[in-house]
């Protein structure tokens, strides 16, 4: 199709604030979906994405409107995936941002807005579900129009629950947002904006044409990593997949590639034509990676194979998952794995528990540092007991936080901000009742429990987002538990050193309560290279022997030996000290941390 | 069959009243049947007589309170028992009598266990216990009287409310009385039972300072002369016992991984690989006897490693060297090192000794020791 006649968008949208529902409406206002065969979240496919209300993975779907094709490009909505919504928004020329009349903008939709607006997009506002009681249409189109410099007379009122307004949006798609402006004749190009895997066909990438023409058959290369392949088939979906002989510039659509592993085909990437190869790629593309770790290990340490097979397949569709194996003393067998941030991390846990039905033990998760040894070369440290006792400087990585809150939680977010090393940046009031404020913040300081946190001193009023604002030199230290002498590995902790003691002591105590008495007295230290900050004893017992042994009970007391010797055998020998899973699990499992 | 077991024990159920702690198998009441279990017991043995050494090492009855038997039944038992070189009964204070205690010595008893627990009556009521403290010192003379001079006296130490005061109180006045032998035992709550429903909230709360409870027994009982032979037993010191050993060959017996033939109601007996428990239920003990039956029981086969398991679980309880010559595989040897570097056992030639701290471990360093 011509391209004046095309018209690519996306929705932006907190979550709940009603972006599924609003895709909903427009395919079946447009006849793209049969009333028939209609469902709710149509485009969220995975099980997952409809529970949760979020979607993960990207996708788009092509929609007719008075003679116009508009392609919807769907965008994850949340912040640890904001590479992945930069390249969806690359991919329009427009986006309608969509706020839910009773809530007003969140953290989110303002971090996606000005994603939007870095993008060069046309935004057109909407508010939704003026259906609702509570609804406050005009507040929350003069918020919007606010933010984006904008009449609030041009703020869409909507219900795309009820479909009210909707084919008013429609309209307000073709009339305001710009047609694409590619080259038809030139060299082919198409920007990755995300892949799948289907398991008959291999990787499929979803792109944008921005100049010439891609064909099936073709062979094509990924301009960035150099992937070769040849074009199984192009198409488009709507909201199933429609094979066609040519995508053009300004359409949207996908490309079967035949590949086996996602990675070798990553979001941002320049596809082209191998014989009229365009001379060079599309702009912004980066290598993401991941910025949270932590370890899975199985419950039960014979599901180890399952977990790796769970990973294997998990990765196939998430380029930005990283895995390798790891052993601890504690744990036995399982894997470090990277991810993008604190919700990626979440999202893995969720279908490996969820989809491939393991029981896991997540380690409490940290962040990725970058530490210069002494007089050697920069290198990553992914798990804390790896930062070596001596170095030049070590950096960690900071994010910028955007936080909304009403007014009267102003305090109470900066102190929390405060006690998080963070560093104010800027306070600035949205309406008279609700305050943005922004803050630079060591990501070390919000994977645990920041967002608990926040949410519990703004009692649920505050919203959160994050952008990542690279590394920054940082005092930090390596805190390691010693039990018996012996440092427990997968205790390590990289701390800045003015909480050193405090949650040295913390841990300290923590395992002196869950370890139990032993034949000896055992030490449980906390040390910042060979320096101890913290020390507990579990005194040794006195007393450990049955009163008495006859010829009457010798089968009884045997069968009570044997049980307790199974009972030492499950234990985990440490510095000679026999130590309960249960302990260790008290002071890693990610949930019990994040309570306390 | 080798040379038949040389240790015969033969269980007397029948009490005056029922003990809060005891979970023994015992009869209260039923005067009527004394003569009826005695004719089973002596069926029993009659079936079982060719499973005995044609020599006994040592018979013991226990209970129950084999001392409440009517006299007549105790005396046509005590009479038809074979001989052996150690015959104890088990006697509550308050049941020796000049009368019984003479009858036990015309019959061939030569030690007497006395169940005197404490001397003092406050816990006494605790534990249920009928006798008092003046009991006991009448029981000893008596028995004395009567020419048994091996006398053992039953101690209980970590009763609900005992101050380490009152445990030093008992540890004397036991002394005083100059016994041959002393069993002292930490009471066992077991779960379930109506004292522990009635005191576990008293005795969990005593728990840290009950643990060293064990320790001042030993240095009060090693003090005053007397050998700690076994965990919970001490004998008084042969130099001091004109060259006697006073440990109780019966009790070694099951110790030192004897075979013994168990006789009555609940009674377990280990002979080879077999061992078996009669069934608790003196009707139905007497019943299988009148129909000429042997009594219900219950066979368990031991292996070779069950019983290697045994001979580690009850050899470690001495104080002598546990040889590790017949053991096999059961014992860990890099945990015996591991054991002896943190001095609670030693390990010389082909035996292992616990030191005094390890034998107050013994039950963890059993279940390390076990591979």
């Amino acid at each position: 199709m011509d391209q004046s006649h095309i018209r690519n968008f996306s929705i932006i949208a907190h979550i709940d604030h009603g972006k599924s529902t609003l895709a909903d409406r427009i395919l079946q206002l447009t006849e793209t979906v049969s009333a028939r065969d209609m469902r709710d979240q149509m485009l969220d496919s995975m099980e997952l994405e409809r529970e949760r209300g979020i979607t993960i993975k990207a996708q788009a779907v092509r929609v007719h409107w008075k003679g116009h094709e508009l392609n919807l490009i769907d965008t994850p909505g949340h912040v640890d995936f904001t590479y992945e919504v930069s390249r969806s928004l690359q991919a329009c020329e427009g986006a309608l941002l969509v706020v839910d009349a009773a809530q007003g903008i969140e953290a989110q939709t303002l971090a996606n807005a000005y994603l939007a607006i870095e993008n060069n997009l046309e935004i057109v506002p909407v508010v939704n579900k003026i259906d609702l009681p509570q609804a406050d249409p005009d507040g929350a189109a003069a918020e919007v129009a606010d933010l984006i410099g904008d009449d609030p007379g041009n703020v869409l009122r909507i219900s795309a629950k009820t479909g009210q307004g909707v084919d008013a949006v429609l309209d307000a798609i073709i009339a305001r947002i710009p047609t694409p402006t590619g080259e038809p004749d030139a060299s082919p190009r198409a920007l990755i904006f995300d892949s799948s895997y289907d398991q008959y066909r291999g990787v499929v990438a979803f792109v944008r044409v921005v100049d010439g023409v891609f064909r099936p058959r073709e062979h094509l290369r990924a301009m960035a990593l150099g992937t070769r392949f040849e074009a199984q088939e192009i198409g488009f979906m709507s909201p199933a997949m429609r094979p066609v002989q040519e995508l053009q510039a300004g359409e949207v659509g996908y490309v079967i590639t035949g590949l086996k592993d996602v990675s070798e085909l990553r979001v941002g990437d320049t596809l082209t034509a191998e014989k009229r190869a365009a001379s060079a790629p599309l702009p912004g593309y980066k290598d993401v990676k991941p910025m949270v770790f932590a370890g899975l290990f199985p419950t039960d340490s014979d599901d180890y194979p399952e977990l790796r097979d769970a990973l294997e397949k998990l990765k196939l569709n998430d380029a930005a998952l990283f895995y390798e194996p790891e052993t601890s003393q504690a744990l036995g067998f399982g894997f470090r794995c990277g991810f993008l941030g604190l919700l990626h991390m979440e999202i893995v846990r969720e279908r490996l528990e969820r989809e491939f039905d393991l029981d896991l033990l997540v380690t409490a998760p940290n962040v990725a540092y970058r530490v210069k040894p002494l007089n050697e070369e920069w290198v990553e440290v992914h798990t804390p007991a790896d930062l070596p006792d001596a170095f030049d400087e070590v950096e960690e990585p900071y994010i910028k936080a955007s936080i909304i809150v009403p007014k009267e939680f102003v305090g109470a977010v900066m102190e929390l901000n405060n006690d998080r090393r963070g560093k104010f940046d800027h306070l600035e009031y949205l309406s008279e009742q609700r305050v943005h404020l922004t803050y630079e913040l060591p990501l070390a300081e919000i994977v645990l429990d920041y967002y608990d946190q926040l949410k519990s001193r703004t009692r649920g009023y505050a919203s959160f987002d994050y952008d990542l604002a690279g590394f920054r030199p940082g005092n930090l230290a390596r805190v390691d538990i010693l039990v018996g002498g012996e440092p427990v590995d997968a205790l390590s902790l990289i701390l800045h050193r003015d909480f050193a003691y405090e949650r040295g002591k913390a841990l300290v105590e923590k395992l002196r309560e869950e370890i139990p008495r032993q034949m000896f007295d055992v030490a449980i230290q906390a040390a910042v290279g060979a320096r101890i900050i913290a020390r507990e004893t579990v005194k040794a017992r006195r007393k450990d022997v049955l009163a008495k042994c006859y010829g009457g009970d010798i089968t009884r007391k045997r069968k009570l030996l044997e049980k307790q010797k199974a009972g030492k055998k499950r234990m985990k020998q440490v510095g000679g000290v026999e130590v309960p899973q249960e302990a260790f699990l008290a002071v890693l499992n990610l949930n019990d941390v994040a309570k306390r | 069959m080798r040379d038949g077991a040389r240790h015969l024990y033969v269980h007397l159920p029948f009490c005056a009243s029922r003990c809060g702690y005891c979970d023994f198998v015992t009869v209260v009441g039923h005067a009527d049947l004394h003569q009826a279990y005695v004719d089973a017991l002596l069926g029993e043995l009659a079936f079982e007589q060719h499973l005995l050494a044609p020599e006994l090492e040592s018979i013991y009855l226990g209970g129950g309170t084999p001392t409440l038997t009517a006299p007549a039944e105790l005396e046509r038992l005590l009479a038809a028992l074979p001989p052996a070189h150690e015959v104890t009964v088990e006697a509550n204070p308050e049941t020796v009598t000049p009368s019984l205690a003479a009858l036990l010595s015309r019959n061939g008893v030569d030690r007497v266990s006395i169940g005197a627990q404490s001397f003092n009556t406050a816990l006494l009521d605790v534990l249920d216990r009928r006798a008092r403290p003046d009991d006991v010192r009448l029981a000893m003379q008596r028995l004395r009287d009567a020419g048994i001079d091996n006398r053992s006296l039953d101690l209980i130490y970590g009763i609900p409310g005992q101050t380490p005061a009152d445990l030093a109180r008992d540890l004397d006045e036991a002394l005083g009385l100059e016994p041959e032998h002393i069993s002292a035992y930490e009471l066992e709550a077991k779960p379930g039972t109506r004292f522990t429903h009635a005191h576990g909230a008293e005795l969990l709360r005593q728990a840290d300072e009950l643990e060293s409870y064990i320790e001042h027994v030993v240095e009060r009982l090693t003090a005053a002369g007397y050998r700690w032979y076994e965990t919970a037993n001490f004998c008084r010191r042969s130099d001091r016992a004109g060259g006697r050993d006073l440990r109780t060959r019966h009790n070694l017996g099951y110790w030192l991984g004897h075979d013994y033939l168990g006789l009555g109601v609940g009674a377990v007996s280990t002979i080879e690989n077999r061992r078996w428990r009669n069934a608790p239920s003196i009707h139905r003990y007497v019943a299988a006897h009148s129909r000429g039956a042997r009594p219900d029981r219950e066979l368990e086969v031991l292996s070779a490693s069950d019983r290697a398991t045994e001979r580690v679980m009850l050899g470690l309880r001495l104080d002598e060297p546990l040889p590790l010559a017949d053991l096999g595989d059961v014992v860990d040897g890099a945990a015996l090192d591991r054991l002896a570097q943190g001095g609670l056992a030693v390990h010389r030639e082909a035996s292992v000794t616990l030191t005094p701290r390890g034998r107050l471990l013994g039950g963890g360093v059993t279940a390390r020791l076990l591979a």
